[in-house]
């Protein structure tokens, strides 16, 4: 079939910026800028190390989350799923003391007992939604309601506490860290970029994406559809365990509150990267971003005295919904 | 026949994209009651010039006349509004409403504020009889074949009283039963005075039913005939611009007469039955049957994405295949039939197409990006992909394009039996052309090929041996003299059918 060699060449590298690309980038900028130019305090150490602590545990989640997107999936119980790992992790701390008394021996037992719950709470997600075959949205929405209902039943209504000592040990995990660099903010950068990774550069994250952009597509071609699947459930499960591992040690407690409105959290965030939300291409890098664009919007209303604090959840929906249309108005153009 | 006035013109039409005109001032006119077909290879034009007919597109200079007035339409909604409508190749149709409900879609007939279901009913049932459709109003779209939703189409056309009908490849999808029917849909709507312009890669439905004939050849109208003009040879000829003497190339000796598969007793959910066939090394054994016959079925069973039992033997040792990777592993792949459904990604690039199969070749763990350019680059030359750009989405591709890089892709995968379903379907002639060659030499190389065709010309062009199938069943396999067009139709139709051991 040679006929002429066809030279293609590579698309045209010019100078346009891509908005598609670069626009969650270019908010994330803007925002620091406005920032700094609004509190002085905005740049100081503990201030950034403050926001980025905190974003951690959604962004772990969200790198996860980005997987599921990716690969055509949802996960609406995350949030539920953290809190009940906490519960689950707080218990069996509690009840290894007497026997194994206070130390890191205790609290490894604990943070294996969250890999373990995380593991399988995606196991359970993954196999109704593979196996039985029943959609995502409703799996998810299911076992949101299983998990939240569970955590209030252990902790009987009220809050499930950390044994003191225990809490004493445990809390450099979320308040320590090396060279000044706090752990959920190491945790977050190892995780988003071993994600990221993945994503780009290994079988598993080109499955995802061909999976999300055309399931029948990938079954003809050799990929194992449910196993991908399966297995985007489950990394996303073992990563709302290691969140819960760094979350714990920050309060000490969960109740029947904790977690609350993380999934949407995490899938907004993902959405603001630019992983488009019907699946077929994610971007993790593009989801960090996101996580640190919706923390900083609530940061600086908090620091800044200029809109009330309690319309943060209004400036982040407008932000939300003006990435997807961004993100539209590249789709025609093409 | 004579020359009645036009009821739509195009004029001196040029249509440019950005800086590159794909359409050098082409004229075309179509008349009351009568069929005016337009063909031409992929990209020649025709889809642009339909487009611009039916109001999807303007044009960039020229006119358009209707009645013999100027006319511009700014949508395909004011087209439809002075009854020009186009069908399209893929329905438009809502596939969860029910035919009635499309039908009357974003026209509803109303009684105050209220729907006036009794009334749309009774028009859209008797709209469906006049096409002799038995389909209920009532039923959903998604449950009605591909024929119907044809028909349910052309009856949308006529219920906003089309007087132009540009119906783009209508037989591309239909059986040769169902495209009987359509013709004499065709018939009935010309005798009523409607204009229709007909395109299709199938010269021989040309010939039959077009009363005029126009064809493009890049972007530019070469030949304008009645028909009767020119024969399928002579259209063929115009489409190309050069002659087409041997489609098909010589066939080759086999190699040897190792068997490499051996199929026993073969049964694919409730679909096939018993089938049992083998194939040859250097074999191209072709699989010929109606439409609905169970030959993909058979194959999907033999790859491993349907539920399937019996005995499969690749080169003499028993093997169990329970997808399309234990497939690969054995060197058996399959290239599907539904090349944007279930062929290619059309969202993402040619490389990444390209690698998904093969994509163990690219680094089990890290995925070797560099190595997967130059699969690109080598695919591309060797296939003659053709593609504006090397990052272009797969769903930008032409067709034939498309198809060639199918092609490469399943062959990365670097198989022994290669099984191939509707080669070239939708495919102008000369990349029809390129794929018979590459299948062809993949033979003389001492590779097996199963080819599944609906065009007989193809089977009986390309094929060794020849198995015919009928319901589900294998009925006879043919060789030498016996493979031409008369005994296939006879096992295919059932005239003529032993259950071939």
């Amino acid at each position: 079939m040679t006929s002429e060699t066809a030279t293609i060449a590579p698309a045209r590298k010019g100078f346009r910026i891509d908005f598609h690309v670069w626009g969650p980038v270019i908010a994330l900028l803007a925002l620091i800028a406005l920032g700094a130019f609004l509190n002085p305090n905005f740049l100081s150490y503990g201030n950034v190390t403050n926001v980025l602590a905190r974003s951690a545990f959604i962004g772990i989640i969200a790198v996860g989350m980005t997987f599921v997107i990716t690969s055509g999936g949802l996960d609406l119980s995350v949030g539920s799923m953290a809190a009940f790992i906490a519960g689950v992790m707080i218990m069996v701390m509690n009840a290894l003391v007497p026997s194994m008394g206070v130390g890191w021996g205790v609290i490894f037992v604990g943070m294996a007992a969250a890999l373990v719950v995380g593991v399988a709470a995606g196991l359970v997600n993954g196999l109704l939604i593979t196996q039985a075959r029943i959609e995502a949205f409703i799996v998810t929405l299911g076992t949101m309601g299983i998990f939240r209902s569970l955590i209030t039943w252990l902790a009987d209504g009220g809050t499930l506490s950390l044994d003191f000592a225990v809490r004493e040990v445990y809390r450099p995990v979320y308040y320590g860290g090396i060279l000044g660099v706090a752990w959920p903010i190491i945790v977050f950068a190892l995780v988003a970029i071993i994600g990221e990774v993945i994503m780009r550069k290994t079988p598993f994250g080109r499955h995802c994406a061909a999976i999300g952009s055309n399931e029948q597509v990938a079954r003809y071609s050799a990929v194992h559809v449910e196993r991908v699947r399966l297995a985007a459930y489950v990394l996303l499960g073992v990563l709302v365990g290691i969140a819960t591992i760094m979350y714990v040690p920050r309060l000490g407690s969960a109740s029947s509150s904790t977690g609350v409105l993380w999934e949407l959290e995490a899938i907004a965030a993902v959405i603001i990267g630019g992983t488009v939300l019907k699946g077929g291409f994610g971007r993790v890098w593009g989801t960090v971003v996101g996580v640190l664009i919706l923390s900083l919007i609530g940061n600086i209303l908090n620091l800044a005295n200029l809109v009330s604090p309690y319309l943060n959840g209004a400036i982040q929906g407008v932000i939300i919904i003006l990435a997807v249309v961004l993100q539209r108005q590249k789709k025609t153009e093409r | 026949m004579s020359d009645s006035p036009a009821i739509l013109e195009a004029r001196d039409v040029s249509r440019s994209f950005g800086p590159v005109e794909v359409l050098h001032g082409v004229e075309i006119a179509l008349r009351a009651g009568e069929v005016h077909a337009l063909i031409g290879e992929n990209g020649a034009g025709k889809s642009t010039v339909m487009k611009i007919l039916s109001g999807y597109l303007e044009p960039t200079t020229g006119e358009l006349l209707l009645d013999g007035k100027p006319v511009r339409f700014s949508s395909s909604e004011e087209a439809e509004d002075k009854g020009v409508i186009l069908i399209h190749q893929e329905f438009n149709l809502a596939e969860q409403l029910t035919v009635e409900e499309n039908i009357f879609l974003g026209r509803e007939l109303k009684r105050g504020i209220f729907l006036d279901k009794k009334r749309m009913q009774t028009e859209a049932s008797r709209l469906l009889s006049a096409l002799e459709t038995r389909v209920s109003p009532n039923a959903r779209v998604s449950d009605i074949s591909v024929s119907d939703k044809q028909m349910v189409e052309i009856a949308k056309a006529l219920s906003r009283n089309a007087r132009v009908l540009i119906m783009d490849e209508p037989t591309a999808v239909l059986t040769n039963r169902e495209a009987e029917v359509l013709f004499r849909q065709i018939e009935r709507l010309k005798a009523s005075g409607t204009a229709i312009l007909y395109t299709s890669h199938k010269l021989d439905e040309v010939a039959r039913i077009a009363d005029r004939v126009t064809v493009f050849r890049d972007g530019a109208r070469v030949a304008a005939v009645k028909a009767g003009e020119m024969n399928e040879d002579q259209m063929a000829q115009a489409m190309v611009g050069r002659e087409l003497s041997n489609l098909f190339p010589a066939k080759s000796p086999m190699a040897d007469r190792k068997t490499v598969l051996a199929v026993r007793d073969f049964d694919v959910e409730n679909i096939v039955a018993d089938a049992s066939f083998d194939l040859r090394r250097g074999e191209i054994l072709g699989f010929a049957g109606l439409v609905g016959a169970g030959r993909t079925e058979l194959m999907e069973g033999l790859i491993g994405v349907r539920a399937a039992r019996g005995a499969v033997e690749i080169d003499g040792k028993k093997v169990a295949i329970s997808n399309v990777k234990d497939a690969r592993r054995l060197g058996l792949v399959y290239l599907t039939e539904d090349r944007k459904g279930r062929g290619l990604v059309l969202t993402q690039g040619m490389r990444e197409n390209l690698t998904l199969l093969a994509l163990d070749r690219f680094g089990r763990y890290a995925l070797d990006a560099k190595a997967e350019d130059a699969a690109l680059t080598k695919a591309i030359s060797e296939f003659d992909v053709r593609a504006p750009t090397r990052d272009v989405r797969v769903g930008n591709l032409s067709g034939g394009n498309q198809q060639k890089l199918l092609l490469a892709k399943t062959m990365l995968a670097e198989p022994d039996i290669v099984i191939i379903d509707e080669p070239t379907r939708g495919i102008d002639i000369g990349t029809k052309q390129q794929i018979y060659e590459f299948i062809h030499k993949l033979a003389a190389s001492g590779k097996s090929v199963i080819v599944i065709s609906s065009e007989m010309a193809e089977i009986i062009g390309l094929s060794h041996r020849v198995v015919v199938m009928r319901s589900g069943r294998i009925t006879g396999i043919l060789q030498g003299d016996d493979i031409n067009e008369d005994q296939i139709v006879r096992y295919a139709m059932g005239l003529e059918g032993r259950a071939a051991a």
